[in-house]
This record gives C-alpha cells, structure tokens and sequence, in this order.
C-alpha cells in the first residue's frame, strides 16, 4: 500500500491523511467523514460552474464517488481537498459543455470582458448596507451578482475569499498558475464590488432619510 | 503612490501581505484619495458579505439524501 507523504514543510500531520490510510485500509466510516467535511463546499462549487441545481447535486455525488475510486492514485503531495476540487471543478466543466451543447468550457479561458478591472462606481456606501435587505433579498442580490462572473472568477473567489484556501492551493485545486489566481481573484472582487454598488451605495441625503423613514420590514 | 499603483497592489493589501513601508505609503495615499479609499472599504465590505452569507447552502435533507446515495454507492463497490 502506498504511503501517503507529509507534506513538505509541514511539522504535522493534516488530519485528512490519517482518514486517507483508513479509507484505503478498508474503513468506509473514515470516507463518510471526509464526504461530511466537504460535501458543502464542493457543492457551492459545482453550483457556481453549472448554475443549475442538478447538475450541481450530480457533480457533487460524481466527484466523491471518482474521489474514492481513485484514492490509490492521490499520491498526498498535495492536500486532499485540492484533489478532490480539481475533480469537482473537471466534472463541472463537462456538465457545462454538455449543457452548451460540445461547446469547449476551460477554467483559464481568456475573458474579454474588462468589467470590473478599472472601478467606476466610487460612491461609498451606507453604513453595514446588507442590514437594509432580509435574508432573503440579501441571498438574491448575492447569487445573482456572483452568476454574471465568468466560471473562474466565481471558483478563485470562492476558494481564496469564501472557503479560505491559499493562493498555492487554489493555484494547486485549479491548475493555474499563481499569477492567474492572483489576476483573477482581483478581477472578481472588483468585478463583485462594482455590481454591488448599485444596491449598496449610500442613497443622497439618506442620512436625513435614516431618521424618518421606517427600515423595511426584515 | 499613485492610484493605478494602489490598485495594483490592493489584493495584497486585503490579504494583509504587504510590507510596512509600502503600507505606510498606502495610508499616507488614502489619507489624500478619497476615491481609493472607497475603493479600498468596500472592496473589503464586497468579501466580508460574501464570508459571511454563505449562498449556495445545501438544505438539510437534499445533503442528506445526497451523503446516503454517495456512501451506498461506496460501500457497493461505485
């Protein structure tokens, strides 16, 4: 059996590699702990490359099934859940393809678009301005700003910003060079930041509002 | 430190990854450009909504139904 490597650098352990021995030993329970650890995550990947909820739930099962199939091949020179999102993000891409009918998706496909790069909208906004929406509305705003960003923006972002990962990893998860993260990860925050301007700039003379108007109802 | 600059080197400085004397500089530009500073708080605001209102969340039972097809299939060989 092969053994799992420590990674380089690192003085412990990452929990996962003890699960990975396990798993590979014959202890499913060891898988069902890794399922429960990231199926969340790998879900709101798979949503933000299809945008469609059942290719989602179809990427999300597809991938920890590949994932377990393939563990004899996860070599653990890189950290398991980079693995198993590059093959989260590689089975979303060919829901997507299928989707637009053999139409060629890449994650690192050049964009022409330069929305976002230079900032236009410099109103600041109002104080905490997503208390002003319900949950709801918020969610709305939210899902519908992130959907008009191209694949990998959406992926950089929710990797480096949302989940947390380094800029290595993402690069390692994605198969990107750090300066693409990089370039991208910038491009989707502006891009983010300008969308969500319009709902969240300080309104003129709200200050004065504030004080009079009732808040909507939340 | 000019604008196109501050822009270049705004990731890095969310990230907290900069050097003191270039944060120095940055402070010292964003005591000048309110433009920046805009740029530079809700740029910040953008990442803090989005950590903090997670969208794309399972319900319960669609992760449910999704963690018992996937272990049953596991446990019957994929």
């Amino acid at each position: 059996m092969t053994t799992i490597q420590q990674i380089e650098g690192e003085n412990e352990q990452h929990p996962d590699v003890a699960l990975i021995e396990r798993v590979r030993a014959g202890d499913i329970s060891a898988y069902d702990t890794l399922v429960r650890k990231y199926e969340r995550q790998i879900f709101r990947i798979a949503q933000h490359i299809t945008q469609n909820r059942e290719d989602a739930e179809d990427v999300m099962q597809d991938a920890f099934l590949k994932a377990y199939e393939k563990l004899d091949q996860f070599q653990g020179n890189s950290k398991f859940y980079t693995w198993l999102v590059r093959i989260a993000v590689n089975e979303s891409l060919m829901r997507l393809r299928k989707r637009r009918t053999g139409k060629m998706v890449s994650i690192d496909e050049d964009l022409e678009t330069e929305e976002g790069t230079v900032p236009r909208d410099l109103a600041d906004w109002a104080p905490d301005p997503e208390q002003n929406y319900t949950q709801s509305e918020l969610g709305d705003i939210l899902e519908k700003t992130i959907k008009g960003l191209p694949p990998g923006f959406k992926v950089v972002f929710e990797l480096r910003d949302v989940q947390g990962l380094s800029t290595e990893d993402t690069a390692e998860a994605l198969g990107l060079s750090v300066p693409a993260v990089k370039s991208r990860l910038l491009r989707a925050r502006l891009q983010l930041r300008e969308r969500l301007s319009r709902y969240f700039k300080r309104k003129a003379g709200s200050k004065e509002l504030a004080s009079t108007e009732m808040r909507p109802a939340k | 430190m000019t604008c196109t600059e501050f822009l270049a080197i705004l990731d890095d400085l969310i990230d907290d990854s900069v050097a003191a004397q270039t944060r120095a500089e940055v402070e010292l530009h964003l005591k000048k450009c309110g433009h920046c500073e805009v740029i530079f708080n809700t740029t910040r605001k953008t990442i803090e909504i989005y950590r903090c209102h997670e969208i794309y969340e399972m319900p319960e039972d669609l992760r449910d139904r999704l963690h018992a097809a996937i272990m049953a299939r596991c446990k019957n060989g994929c």
